[in-house]
């Protein structure tokens, strides 16, 4: 099966000539569908430069990348908003929800940007914040959510138009450790449940449990998991593997079911 | 869902009352010049426009009306005696003295009309009648200039130019340009009263109705091969003439027109921050949706949208404060005008104004580096 996102010597620079900095030097990487990809490295290390590329909302400046078979290095500006419309979803540290919308016309606007309409668009976006659970919150403002709530409602904005992937960049920064876990949750049960490939870029070693694969990147290079740092995870690094199996299969770490967790 | 640009015009309210007290305050200044400008441009022409004149005959040379030389009455009945002239008035202008009751004086300017006909009479008469300047030293003054020249109401006797005369009605709303009032009268009164007093047998000007089916311009030729030593002018040239000189050969115009041209550039400029400022707010938003694969078109329309909202609110609230200023201005020194072609022009101002201090903060947007939704 192709993996939803193919990259293959992936570089990116900066700047030009002496001021040059180069961010991604040559990296290969498969998402597959069905998967929570964890990228991790330290600050600098190119995590959201990759994010962005793979995202189409960033040019490489070589190599390929394929989201869902379609090469994208190729595609105009102007072609891009298109392949991001209708295959990705993001999920923001900061959520970047619309402050004058509420949680529902958030959701509704991502569905009206994906062609739907009117009623179909309020239907959908009801459908969306029933699948995160906050289904009775349609009417609040951004201002009146918990960070949890904020989050959950970017993911069910996500989700609008049903994309494959879903890249979120430190979705759980922002939140208290128990949000944070529920926010999780629902991006393992959207990639296990609904088939979609899912990455997230983080720093926070304490949701690694979460992945089904961790792939740490250092200097815009791959890296295998820096000796000792993260223990339990060794071995998960290599980058192009396949899917592996969920952190937690058994639910041995203590988590909750996601209903109960959202009531 | 209503539209995004109106939500997040509407959603914060402090940004958004910020936003149109910009508009409005820039839209209510272009209002306010150009109004005056508007105002002193038609008050240095408001004689000739309101003569009910067709043609202004004036001595060689003359080009406004507010410095004419007399014209022998030989050539008032060469004038009178050219086909197709209905009716010739003379009409005099001149400058002249007004000795208040308690001795100040006052710099004048003395109009004196033909009574009967009422060719170039004052207009708005709101106190007496015009008739009554028949009367031997019987004048009529605008109620603006009752401070200025002393006068509490009829039947007040002053003296111009050493003469006794007496108010015996009041115009509303003529205001002279140059710092001394017009004061009506009698042709036949009016002789005496000029600081450069004129003959019986003289006029300052012409003015002329074309009979029935004759046109201006064809009698303006007809008269001028026909008279020596004259100029003649449809009431627009001349009336154009007198603008021209005052608006734009006197610093007194010019300073008001510079004063309506910064108006505008400062309008424009208060505008432009203000709709820039308000797109700059939403900068973060903008990425996200461009990030989240909204078009550049789609972005547009939403920032295009939220400053014609903008211009349409504030055009609303600057007209409504700008109709009451006009209205305060009625009873002042400094008429402002606006005239319907210029409210409805005001619209397309604030649209234009608004619509292009968007386009520059597009321009901003067509640089936006989506990257930008993931820094923290």
């Amino acid at each position: 099966m192709k993996p939803a996102i193919r990259v293959r010597g992936l570089t990116k620079t900066f700047g030009e000539m002496s001021a040059a900095v180069p961010a991604l030097r040559g990296v290969d990487l498969d998402v597959h569908a069905g998967e929570v990809m964890l990228l991790m490295g330290p600050s600098g290390s190119g995590k959201t430069t990759l994010l962005s590329i793979m995202g189409c909302i960033l040019k490489p400046s070589g190599g390929s990348v394929a989201v869902h078979g379609r090469e994208i290095t190729s595609l105009g500006e102007q072609e891009l908003p298109g392949v991001r419309l209708q295959n990705i979803g993001f999920v923001f540290q900061g959520f970047n929800l619309f402050p004058a919308l509420t949680a529902g016309e958030n959701v509704e606007l991502a569905l009206e940007l994906k062609g739907k309409s009117g009623r179909e668009a309020r239907r959908g976006a009801r459908a969306l914040l029933e699948q995160v659970s906050l289904a009775e919150k349609y009417g609040s403002y951004p201002a009146d959510l918990s960070g949890g709530q904020k989050q959950r409602v970017a993911i069910a904005r996500a989700l609008a138009g049903e994309p494959g992937i879903i890249l979120a960049d430190e979705p759980t920064a922002a939140l208290d450790f128990r949000s944070g876990r529920v926010v999780l949750e629902l991006l393992r049960e959207l990639a296990h449940q609904c088939g979609r490939a899912v990455v997230v870029v983080t720093h926070d070693s304490r949701i690694l449990e979460f992945a089904d694969r961790t792939v740490f990147i250092e200097d815009g290079l791959i890296v295998d998991n820096p000796a000792g740092e993260h223990p339990g995870v060794e071995g998960r690094g290599h980058a192009a593997a396949g899917p592996a199996q969920t952190a937690d299969p058994a639910g041995l770490l203590g988590f909750t079911p996601l209903e109960a967790q959202f009531s | 869902m209503a539209s995004l640009a109106r939500r997040n015009l509407f959603h914060d309210k402090v940004r958004l009352v910020v936003t149109l007290t910009g508009i409005v305050f820039a839209l209510v200044l272009i209002v306010v010049q150009f109004g005056l400008f508007l105002g002193f441009t038609t008050t240095t022409s408001n004689n000739i426009d309101h003569s009910g004149a067709d043609l202004w005959v004036v001595a060689h040379g003359v080009t406004y009306f507010d410095t004419g030389r007399p014209v022998s009455e030989r050539k008032y009945f060469q004038v009178l005696a050219t086909p197709g002239v209905a009716q010739a008035d003379k009409y005099v202008q001149g400058f002249a003295v007004w000795k208040r009751h308690d001795g100040r004086e006052e710099n004048i300017q003395v109009i004196g009309f033909n009574a009967e006909t009422r060719v170039g009479a004052p207009w708005n008469v709101v106190a007496g009648r015009i008739e009554d300047v028949k009367q031997d030293d019987a004048v009529i003054i605008d109620e603006l200039y009752k401070q200025k020249l002393g006068v509490q109401g009829i039947g007040e006797r002053v003296e111009i130019g050493g003469h006794r005369a007496r108010v015996v009605g009041f115009s509303r709303g003529i205001r002279s340009f140059t710092t001394s009032p017009f004061v009506y009268t009698s042709f036949k009164n009016a002789l005496n009263y000029p600081n450069r007093s004129l003959r019986a047998d003289q006029t300052i000007y012409i003015l002329v109705k074309a009979e029935p089916g004759v046109s201006p311009a064809v009698l303006k030729s007809r008269i001028a091969s026909r008279v020596r030593d004259v100029d003649v002018y449809t009431t627009a040239e001349f009336s154009h003439m007198t603008q021209f000189y005052w608006m734009f050969t006197t610093g007194a115009g010019m300073a008001v027109l510079i004063a309506a041209v910064m108006g505008l550039i400062v309008g424009v400029v208060v505008v432009a921050q203000t709709i820039y400022a308000a797109t700059m707010d939403h900068l973060r938003e903008y990425g996200t949706l461009k990030a989240m694969g909204a078009s550049n078109a789609y972005l547009y329309r939403v920032i295009i949208e939220q400053a014609v909202i903008s211009a349409v609110a504030g055009y609303i609230f600057a007209m409504v404060i700008s109709m009451f200023i006009v209205r305060l201005s009625s009873t002042g020194g400094a008429a402002i005008l606006l005239p319907w072609p210029m409210v409805l022009g005001m619209f397309g101002v604030a649209l234009v104004m608004c619509v292009a201090a968007a386009m520059v903060s597009i321009n901003k947007l067509t640089q936006l580096d989506p990257a930008m939704v993931f820094k923290g």
